[in-house]
């Protein structure tokens, strides 16, 4: 018998689209994050998958910072053309007439408003009360001990301490108006797993993540791109040349690139495994102090 | 890991073709805060190349000493590093060339029980520490009593700290004797014992040259090779629809992951609760359709005929079928700080439903230092339990031990929506027919007619106990405008009371309504007549001794004549002992309201607000 067993990560596909039909069964109305990064696509092609012939249950939304990179609008409108159901784009508009930029307010406070309050923002008004996320527990410690059904008070709080038990594949979707559950279908992938489901469902991603002559600036020990006429540049610094490609992606002047040859999956794989560095290193958010992402969870971040 | 690295380098794509097809195994490491459990996870982290150099970095910088805890790598949010334990379950994943691994990393004190459960209920194998220097400690016992009552299959016993007993037979040849006495009294498949250091490494992921007397596995070893794929449940084809597809006229999809068993194209199925047969039209996925599907894929099935079937119904077959019931035993591990209520309405979520149940007997507690059974009276936070369920609506089940995905559920507090209780299904008896899950389906809810709202809720709800406010005193003494009066002041204060004025009732209707009314919650103010001693006995027996307070109106007998000369005074007996006394012509009626809600509050009758 024991040639039915899956495949780790087979095991990983039929528990994520578990986890996404019961929210989606449990909820009101639920969304689910798009980010137009890798894990998003995994996630929305896990969606797809669980909702096969029909169409998504769920809209998707992107919280656009307005800073992304250029190479992400691109990408997002690609999937929205062919995606079967809706696709929202919120900005945070007050953030934007504050002039909110990721130059004059520095990361936390610019990660503050334009990511998790237009995050808050955009689930209150549409009254979502589930919020699918891509988030993965190895990606960080506080990520490690969330649920997979994480609840949030009507404020978006998480409660690191008081987290409902979880047990089994039973999740607890009960709720009151006004409080909302963040869904994370693939709590339990790693990192080489979505790259590997990448390449075996041949999931197209956001070319950033291949390696291509761009122009950067060194900062802080990390290359930041320069992607449009929006960077400010310090006195002497001059954009230059270099083969690099981006691990993570958010908004690019806050996201490091690394220097690299690797232009297939595979490669970047190859890349990964060999370069023993963990991923959110080249994340310059996580750095502002120690534990911050945690801080950043308890106040409604993903 | 050496071989795998030059795979990687030289050919990514043979090294992917085999990284996915690994096998996946999840287990949970159980111990206390000081028998190494932390540091024998990071042993394994770091030992696997698991590590990356900043998150190393990182660890150097933190320890104490010049080597570098390896405790620190899974030791996770800032408040529990504060207090120097681990408070949470928390989940670190690696791999080798032969398997993925899964870690539900749990703390060990007794009042955390819930997490271990948590991380248990999931685990294919327990790994527990034992001190070699304490030996067999209760706490030992308990998280294994645990892990098997979780149905995990596979226990790894490490004695750690070895090299602080210089490595001995003896001692670790003890510790293995104790535990087993124990340990062969529970349901595990295979218990498994290690000699380790994990803070040196002895027998974590290479044999130690230490122990030349021990010749079995090491840790890794061990995880690698313990065989899992026979531990799921391939015989019972159990299908709890989550989801109906139904894109079109044309299509109807039940999609589910497939509890247990097997199914194949063409199978005759019936489903619950309708009771109708049908045959698989197709086994259906996004990568197109399979002709056989197991236990854990999740797929979505189309039968032949068009049957009615939503969410929470179940596709079985009809000569295996699971128990359909309303009533069964349990155990229960507790999760909450608030008790079990026996008289409350809980939320069960079993499969893909949830319906309202009742855990209305306790059958006995697991004394956790004896682990033997013992009578319990009530049950509260990680208190485990035997108990008796009963539901509104009939659930398909199946016993744990036979069955961990139908055999498990969680209860739900309806007030609170929090999760308070995880159980595990104990099934006695044959297993029935079709014909005897048809009735018990169609029979009447199991539980009595009765209300599912439990006093408990009801104080949570109005902020205070039901109760009856009995004025007793002659006629003119003036007991129904204080009783008015009375209600006017419980509302203003935001309590919930009525007055109950009858019109040619006698007194048996009234002590009806009162206690309809005082079991609903509210304060009900009375002043019908109780004339006799025998009366107030009768009122005080039938609406409930402690529910009732007695006030005297002792209004003086001249005035109350000459307030209602044509009443009929005769046949009054004064209360011997009322709870309270006033007189309304010595003193102002709102005193008289007062002295009345002095003595509701005294008697505990309100929560504060």
């Amino acid at each position: 018998m024991s040639d039915r067993k899956l495949s780790q990560l087979r095991q990983l596909e039929a528990e994520s689209i578990q986890i996404i039909r019961e929210a989606a069964a449990e909820f009101d109305k639920p969304v689910m994050m798009y980010s137009v990064g890798k894990d998003s696509s995994v996630m929305l092609r896990l969606a797809e998958k669980a909702f096969a012939p029909g169409p998504l249950p769920f809209p998707l939304l992107h919280v656009d910072t307005t800073w992304k990179f250029q190479d992400m609008y691109r990408y997002r409108d690609l999937v929205e053309a062919k995606l079967k159901g809706e696709l929202i784009k919120y900005v945070n508009t007050e953030g934007v007439e504050m002039g909110m930029n990721p130059f004059d307010f520095g990361s936390k406070k610019y990660t503050d408003i334009m990511k998790t309050e237009g995050l808050k923002q955009a689930l209150t008004k549409y009254e979502f009360d589930c919020a699918f996320g891509g988030a993965r527990r190895d990606e960080e410690k506080s990520r490690a001990k969330e649920r997979i059904f994480s609840f949030r008070d009507a404020n978006h709080v998480w409660d690191p301490k008081n987290q409902r038990p979880e047990l089994w594949n039973i999740y607890n979707a009960k709720i009151k108006k006004g409080e909302n559950v963040r869904v994370f279908p693939l709590s339990n992938w790693t990192e080489l797993d979505v790259w590997l489901y990448v390449w075996l469902e041949k999931i197209p991603v956001v070319p950033l993540y291949f390696a291509k002559e761009r122009p950067v600036v060194e900062r802080a020990g990390t290359w930041i791109l320069v992607d449009d006429d929006r960077m400010r540049l310090e006195p002497g610094e001059k954009p230059q040349m270099k083969r690099v490609r981006f691990r993570t992606l958010g908004c690019y002047p806050l996201s490091g690139a690394v220097e690299s040859d690797a232009d297939t999956v595979p490669k970047v794989i190859r890349e990964m495994l060999l370069n023993r560095f963990s991923e959110r290193q080249g994340r310059l958010i996580d750095f502002d102090e120690e534990g911050s992402m945690e801080a950043k969870k308890r106040e409604g971040y993903f | 890991m050496h071989d795998e690295k030059e795979l990687i380098r030289d050919d990514i794509e043979a090294y992917l073709a085999k990284y996915q097809k690994k096998e996946l195994l999840r287990f949970v490491s159980v111990g206390s805060v000081d028998d190494g459990k932390s540091t024998l996870i990071g042993r394994i982290l770091y030992d696997t190349g698991m590590v990356f150099e900043d998150q190393m970095a990182a660890v150097r910088a933190a320890s104490q000493s010049d080597e570098p805890d390896l405790a620190l790598l899974t030791d996770g949010l800032k408040a529990e590093r504060e207090q120097g334990i681990t408070i949470d379950v928390a989940y670190r994943y690696f791999a080798t060339n032969k398997r993925k691994f899964i870690i539900a990393d749990t703390p060990g004190h007794i009042q955390y029980t819930r997490n271990m459960v948590t991380g248990a209920s999931t685990a294919d194998v327990a790994l527990i520490l034992i001190d070699a220097r304490h030996g067999v400690l209760q706490q030992s016992r308990r998280h294994a009593y645990i892990a098997s009552l979780l149905g995990i299959p596979h226990l790894a016993v490490c004695v750690n700290k070895m090299d602080l007993k210089e490595f001995s037979e003896e001692v670790y040849d003890t510790i293995c004797a104790d535990f087993m006495e124990f340990g062969k009294t529970l349901r595990f498949k295979d218990i498994q014992f290690f000699p380790v250091s994990a803070l040196l490494g002895d027998n974590v992921v290479s044999d130690s040259e230490n122990t030349p007397w021990y010749d079995g596995p090491n840790v890794l070893g061990y995880l690698e090779t313990v065989p899992v794929s026979d531990d799921r449940n391939y015989d019972d084809f159990r299908y709890p629809v989550q989801y109906v597809i139904r894109p079109d006229l044309d299509y109807r999809g039940f999609a589910a992951e497939i509890a247990s068993g097997v199914i194949r194209k063409g199978d005759e199925v019936v489903t619950l609760p309708s009771g109708k047969k049908s045959r698989i039209k197709a086994i259906d996925t996004y990568d197109g359709e399979l002709e056989e599907a197991s236990a854990a894929q999740s797929v979505t099935i189309l039968l032949e005929d068009e049957i009615d079937i939503s969410r929470g119904d179940m596709i079985v077959k009809p000569d295996n079928l699971p128990r359909v019931t309303r009533r069964f035993n349990a155990h229960i591990v507790w999760m909450h700080e608030r008790p079990l209520d026996t008289d409350k309405a809980y939320l069960v979520k079993h499969t893909s439903q949830t319906v309202r149940a009742q855990i209305d007997k306790i059958h006995c507690e697991i004394d956790m230092d004896s682990l033997e059974e013992k009578p319990a009276d009530g049950i509260s936070l990680n208190d485990i339990a035997k108990v008796h369920l009963s539901c509104h609506r009939a659930l398909y089940v199946d016993d744990y031990t036979r069955n961990r995905e139908t055999g498990a559920f969680i209860v739900i507090d309806s007030l609170t929506n929090n999760t308070v209780a995880a159980g595990m299904i104990e099934l006695e008896g044959t297993g029935q027919d079709l014909q005897e899950a048809l009735k018990e389906l169609h029979a009447e809810s199991a539980m009595e007619p009765k209300t599912f709202v439990s006093p408990s809720e009801r104080m949570e709800r109005f902020g205070q106990r039901g109760a009856t406010v009995w004025l007793t005193g002659l006629p003119g003494s003036g007991r129904w405008t204080l009783a008015y009066a009375l209600e006017r002041k419980l509302f203003d204060q935001g309590r919930t009371a009525t007055v109950v004025n009858p019109v040619g009732e006698d007194l048996r209707s009234m002590i009806s309504a009162a206690k309809a009314i005082t079991d609903a919650g509210l304060i009900n103010i009375c002043a019908f007549p109780s004339r006799t001693k025998q009366d107030r006995i009768q009122l005080a027996e039938r609406i409930g001794e402690d529910r009732v307070i007695q006030v005297y109106v002792n209004t003086d007998e001249a005035l109350c004549r000459e307030r209602r000369p044509d009443a009929d005074f005769s046949g009054f007996e004064p209360p011997e002992n009322p709870d309270v006394t006033v007189a309304l012509d010595e003193m102002r009626i709102d005193n008289a309201v007062d002295t009345i809600l002095e003595a509701l509050e005294a008697r505990g009758q309100f929560e504060d607000h």
